[in-house]
Order: C-alpha cells, then sequence, then structure tokens
C-alpha cells in the first residue's frame, strides 16, 4: 500500500515535470504577463473578494516584497495554484509593495521566482477605509489571506507552511 | 460516520480560531496600559513612571527592519519634537525577535537611532513581553495614553496618518488629532484606526 503510494508520488512528480517542459512556451508568456502588471485601488480590488463563479474557490493572499514571512510562503501559494487547478481553486497574490517599487523591486521579484499565480499591486493609502471592509478583524499586519467560495469565507491574519494551507482549502473544496 | 468527523473538525476549527482571538485582542481603547521597564539604546532602563511631568505617551512599536516603519521614521520624531514639551513624549519600542530579524539588534537600533537623530527613547522588547499585553500585532502601531489617575489609559490605537506613501500628502493625522483633542479636554475623534503594517516577528 505504501509502495502504491509512493509510486504515484513519483508518477505525478514526473508527469509534472514534463508537463512543465511542455509548458516552457508558456510560462515564459506568464512570466512577461507579470511585466504589465494590473495596479488597482481598492474599488479595482473588491471584485477579487467577490467572485462569484458557483464551481470555484478563490485563495487571496495579501503580501509584499518586503514582508520576509509573505515572502517565505509564498511558494505555497503558487504549489497550491498549481496543484488544484483542476479542481477549480484559483490563487491571486495582492501586492502591497510600494508603487515606486514595482518596476525596481516587484516585477523582477516575480521574474527571478517565476511566479505563475494572478498577481495584482494594491495602491490604496486609505487603508482605515479599506481594511475592514477586507475583513472586520484584520489588523492590517501581513502576511493576510481569505480563501473563499459559493458557501463560506474565511480570514486568516497569520502564516501557512504548505500543509496548514492546503488543510484549509481542503475545507473549502470537500465540502459538497 | 463521515459526517460525524466534518462536525468534529469544524468544531475544532471554531474553538481554535476563537481562543487565537482572545489571545491576540489585547487592550481596547478605555483600558489601563501596564508600565514596563525596558532597556533603552543608551543602556539604561526606562518606564512610563520615570516621565514625572508627562500627561501620558505616544507609545509606537516599531523597528528598522519594516519599510512601513522606515516610512514613519521621520514622522514619528516630529511627534515627539512637537508634543513631548506637551507633556506627551514619545516612547518607541522594538518587538520583533532579533534572532528572526537580527536587523533589529540593540547595535542596529542604536546605529539607526543615530543615524536619524532620534530624540525619543527607543526601547528593546526584551522577550517579546510587553507587545501582547498591549495587543500590537504589527510595525508601526501606535498607542496614545492619557495618565489618570487609575493609570495610563489606552484612548488612541492605529495609524499615525493616511497616507504611509507621503507625508505631504496626508489628510488626516490620526495621532496628533487624538492628543490635541486630549490636551483640549475633548473627546478623540478617531479612536481606532487601522493601517498595513509588517507582522511582529516571533
Amino acid at each position: 500500500m505504501k509502495y502504491a503510494f509512493f509510486i504515484v508520488v513519483i508518477v505525478s512528480l514526473s508527469f509534472g515535470n514534463v508537463t512543465h517542459k511542455l509548458n516552457f512556451s508558456e510560462d515564459l508568456t506568464s512570466e512577461t504577463s507579470h511585466d504589465s502588471l494590473k495596479v488597482v485601488d481598492f474599488n479595482g480590488l473588491e471584485k477579487y473578494l467577490s467572485r462569484k463563479d458557483p464551481n470555484k474557490t478563490y485563495v487571496v493572499n495579501f503580501w509584499a516584497t518586503w514582508c520576509a514571512p509573505c515572502v517565505k510562503e509564498l511558494p505555497y501559494f503558487e504549489q497550491l495554484n498549481a496543484e488544484y487547478s483542476d479542481n477549480q481553486v484559483e490563487v491571486v497574490l495582492v501586492s502591497l509593495d510600494f508603487p515606486r517599487q514595482i518596476e525596481s523591486k516587484l516585477k523582477p521579484f516575480l521574474k527571478k521566482k517565476g511566479v505563475k499565480s494572478e498577481v495584482v499591486v494594491l495602491n490604496d493609502v486609505d487603508s482605515n477605509t479599506w481594511i475592514p471592509k477586507v475583513d472586520e478583524n484584520w489588523s492590517g499586519a501581513i502576511p493576510a489571506t481569505i480563501i473563499y467560495n459559493k458557501k463560506r469565507k474565511v480570514f486568516y491574519e497569520r502564516s501557512f507552511n504548505y500543509q496548514e494551507l492546503e488543510t484549509e482549502l481542503q475545507q473549502f473544496i470537500k465540502i459538497e | 460516520m463521515k459526517n460525524t468527523f466534518k462536525m468534529v473538525l469544524a468544531l475544532i476549527v471554531v474553538v481554535a480560531t476563537s481562543a487565537f482571538t482572545i489571545v491576540g485582542t489585547g487592550y481596547d481603547v478605555g483600558d489601563i496600559a501596564t508600565d514596563f521597564k525596558l532597556e533603552n539604546i543608551d543602556g539604561k532602563m526606562v518606564s512610563m513612571a520615570d516621565f514625572n511631568d508627562a500627561k501620558g505617551f505616544i507609545v509606537v512599536f516599531t523597528c528598522n527592519t519594516c519599510p512601513y516603519a522606515v516610512a514613519y521614521e521621520d514622522r514619528v520624531e516630529a511627534l515627539n519634537k512637537k508634543y513631548a514639551n506637551k507633556g506627551y513624549p514619545v516612547i518607541a519600542i522594538m518587538p520583533n525577535n532579533t534572532d528572526v530579524k537580527p536587523g533589529d539588534s540593540m547595535e542596529a537600533m542604536r546605529a539607526r537611532a543615530k543615524a536619524k537623530g532620534f530624540t525619543f527613547p527607543y526601547l528593546m522588547d526584551e522577550g517579546q513581553k510587553v507587545y501582547p499585553q498591549y495587543g500590537a500585532t504589527k510595525t508601526p502601531h501606535v498607542y496614545v495614553l492619557q495618565r489618570t489617575k487609575k493609570g495610563h489609559q489606552v484612548k488612541y490605537i492605529g495609524a499615525i496618518d493616511d497616507n504611509y506613501q507621503d507625508a505631504s500628502a496626508v489628510t488626516k493625522t490620526y495621532v496628533e488629532d487624538a492628543i490635541n483633542a486630549l490636551l483640549d479636554g475633548k473627546e478623540v475623534p478617531e479612536k481606532k484606526t487601522r493601517a498595513i503594517g509588517c507582522s511582529i516577528k516571533v
């Protein structure tokens, strides 16, 4: 039984690699797409927090390149986005980087890390107005994450490792 | 059976989440804040009780390494210059674990304070015991306290102003408005505000 599990893992891993190679040209386009990053104010962001596709679960992570715990957990969101794309899960990374550092820091960072999830820059200084709209209990510290679908919405003011993130997500996609 | 499992799981999540919230609450406006005794960058221990003439304090949880905190350094210094002699000095407290953030070590704090010409105490929250009592979650995070017969009462919690990017484009000076109101014997107009900041490193 254990053996079978390992075979599945190995097979899926190698498939992962193959897919990765096959998608190489797509990777390039997705990386280039970060060259024209979407910069929004909170009105522009709200649609990402209230998308209505009944089949999908959305994972929205607030982060910044200067936030060390955010950078640490970013690969887990990337992994989630890759591994659960078949399960109708969409990850959106909302960057709170300073607008003047979009070119000098954010874009080079996304390119270097090969980030594939959708990235949106939130540029809205009136945080006292919009933070409570994201969640009443958010103090404003990042990292912070929202997971939601048509059934429910949960806000997390905390860091995740992959296992923790996956456990949270599974509670959304398992409940029918 | 599967449903029971799900329900138990859901229950665990609810309990865990609420427990987490209780731990993270800290002070609300109106609460009495405890005094502290923390080491300053000059090696001396500092408490609020040391300030005989103070009417209150601007307690700022801040650090060297968070860009939001750095963006506000000059404004924190300006607050101290403006309000220390009116009875509301700034006390800055560095809450991060310096093992996680070596850039916030006492030596680094000393260097930063010298480079920026800080005129306020810049204290190390040794053992990270003070910030959880206050309920600070990020840097910068401000608590305006007023000295009353009951103790140091929390009058304002939150951001310094409404524009972290550009000091010249600020339209609401939350901390200044709070202190001006206290000096005039009036109610603080906006008692709690929120801003993005770097989570305190544990």
